[in-house]
């Protein structure tokens, strides 16, 4: 539909949606009032019969495992289709970096300190999802835009060695392969999909909760290698991949460089230090 | 306690209109970045420290990361 | 300061769906929608508070304590992970777009043939 259809169409809708949504809200309870009957059984079950301390990991990964067992199929198939969208177009090719400045050596010092620091910290909050704020997805997340400081502080081509795509993929796989399995593991020895199997130990020890250290592991390994991924793919497809100067016959790009008349200008990582000249690097 | 709640809903619906209402792609990225980071202090005020870990990390540096990197890709005009 | 929350989620809402329809660049849409997807945050963890409760986390604080709603915020944080995968797919396709068609303008692409 046309953009003026469009603007027509919201402006007709959105005061409709506002009032209803306002009358829809005043039957709520008000804001901050004591009437939440699930959320009363979920921590009763959570501090009593299974023994873990964040009660929000227990209902993520014990209560309603299969929630979140959909939840990382939906990251993991978000994660393939846009691998095999960001695959490099028959026209293009690795040129190489463009010559820039160098890295301010502050930033690269920065970088460096923090590297370990950001990997420690999310190994940390992975492994205890069950006892503090935290768990698989945070810590996974902590974990991957820690892996990117070697962007930053570093060159493109360190990120690249250290983070190959196909390990990534692999350890994605394994990371939702593993969810899975241990829901099978409690398929047979607890009866259904998913049970609580293991000893759920004493209330909070770090392998407190069953199965619940097992399925932050899996998680943060899948969310980490995901996110890696999909920040490498655009990384590659930003910094590095570039049009060549004949286009395929009946395309219908044309052969101008896409980025000369952008407003960001060269090629230059977002810390706002510049990556540094790799001659030798060419593919 | 109320009152940080206000404010911190204030800073949210102020931010969400900024990011909403600026055109340029590369301006827009930092704005999505503070607002990421408003969202995650009302989460924090309303007692749910999980949820704020988990914005602040993807909201303030994945997405708007991954869309300058697109802008830088796609050369963003107004 | 009852139904406050409440409001500022569907204000969200409608910033974000305004900003989508009125979009010039298909970047600026996919962060008009990171918006409006956070308004569902915000109305899932205004519906789960309680006041004068505390985190739902027993590390230090006694067995029996009053707590926010957990179920809303393991809701909450695994939909905000999920829901940048998904940002990424749709940049991804903007991407194509981009490399097909040489425009990201939602008014331009239209006209096009392809």
């Amino acid at each position: 539909m046309n953009r003026r259809a469009r603007l027509v169409l919201f402006a007709v809708v959105a005061p409709v949606f506002a009032v209803l949504f306002f009358l829809a809200v005043r039957g709520l309870p008000s804001f901050g009032s004591e009437f939440h009957p699930y959320a009363d059984r979920a921590v009763a079950v959570a501090t009593g019969q299974r023994a873990t301390a964040n009660v929000v990991s227990s209902v993520n990964f014990d209560q309603r495992a299969v929630d979140t067992l959909g939840e990382e199929f939906i990251l993991f198939g978000s994660v393939v289709g846009t691998i095999v969208l960001l695959r490099p177009a028959p026209e293009e090719r690795d040129a190489g970096l463009r010559p820039a400045g160098g890295v301010l050596p502050t930033t690269r010092l920065a970088g460096y300190l923090l590297l370990p620091v950001s990997v420690l910290v999310g190994l940390y909050v992975i492994a205890h999802g069950q006892l503090s704020p935290g768990g698989g997805f945070q810590g996974g997340v902590v974990l991957a835009t820690g892996w990117h400081l070697l962007y930053v502080a570093g060159r493109y081509t360190a990120l690249r060695r250290a983070a190959p795509p196909t390990v990534l993929e692999i350890a994605e796989s394994i990371g939702a392969a593993a969810y899975t399995a241990i829901g099978l593991a409690g398929l047979v020895m607890g009866g259904a999909f998913l049970t609580n199997f293991l000893p759920t130990g004493s209330f909070n020890d770090l392998l407190s909760g069953g199965t619940v250290p097992l399925l932050n592991g899996a998680v943060g390994v899948a969310v980490a290698a995901a996110i890696v991924l999909l920040l490498s793919g655009f990384l590659e497809q930003a910094v590095v991949l570039r049009r060549t100067e004949e286009p395929l016959a009946g395309s219908s790009i044309g052969t101008e460089e896409p980025l000369a008349g952008s407003s960001i200008g060269t090629e230059e990582p977002l810390a706002g230090s510049s990556t540094t000249v790799d001659d030798a690097e060419q593919r | 306690m109320m009152l940080l709640i206000a404010l911190a809903l204030g800073l949210v619906a102020v931010t969400g209109t900024m990011v909403a209402l600026t055109q340029q792609p590369a301006r827009q990225a930092v704005t999505l970045s503070v607002f990421g980071l408003t969202l995650a202090i009302l989460f924090m005020t309303v007692q749910a420290p999980d949820v704020a870990l988990s914005q602040l990390a993807i909201g303030t540096a994945v997405v708007p990361l991954m869309i300058m990197l697109t802008i830088q890709k796609v050369g963003g005009s107004r | 300061m009852t139904t406050l929350p409440y409001l500022v989620a569907g204000w969200l809402f409608l910033v974000g769906c305004y900003g989508l329809v009125t979009s010039h660049n298909l970047v600026h849409t996919v962060a008009c929608l990171t918006v409006a997807q956070s308004a569902t945050y915000v109305l899932l963890l205004a519906v789960g508070f309680r006041a004068g409760a505390t985190a739902p986390v027993f590390a230090d604080v006694p067995v029996g304590t009053r707590v926010v709603d957990p179920v809303v915020q393991a809701l909450s944080l695994t939909d905000i992970v999920v829901a940048a995968t998904v940002t990424a797919v749709l940049l991804a396709l903007t991407i194509q777009i981009y490399k097909r068609h040489g425009t990201v303008n939602p008014d331009e692409l239209r006209t096009l043939q392809d």
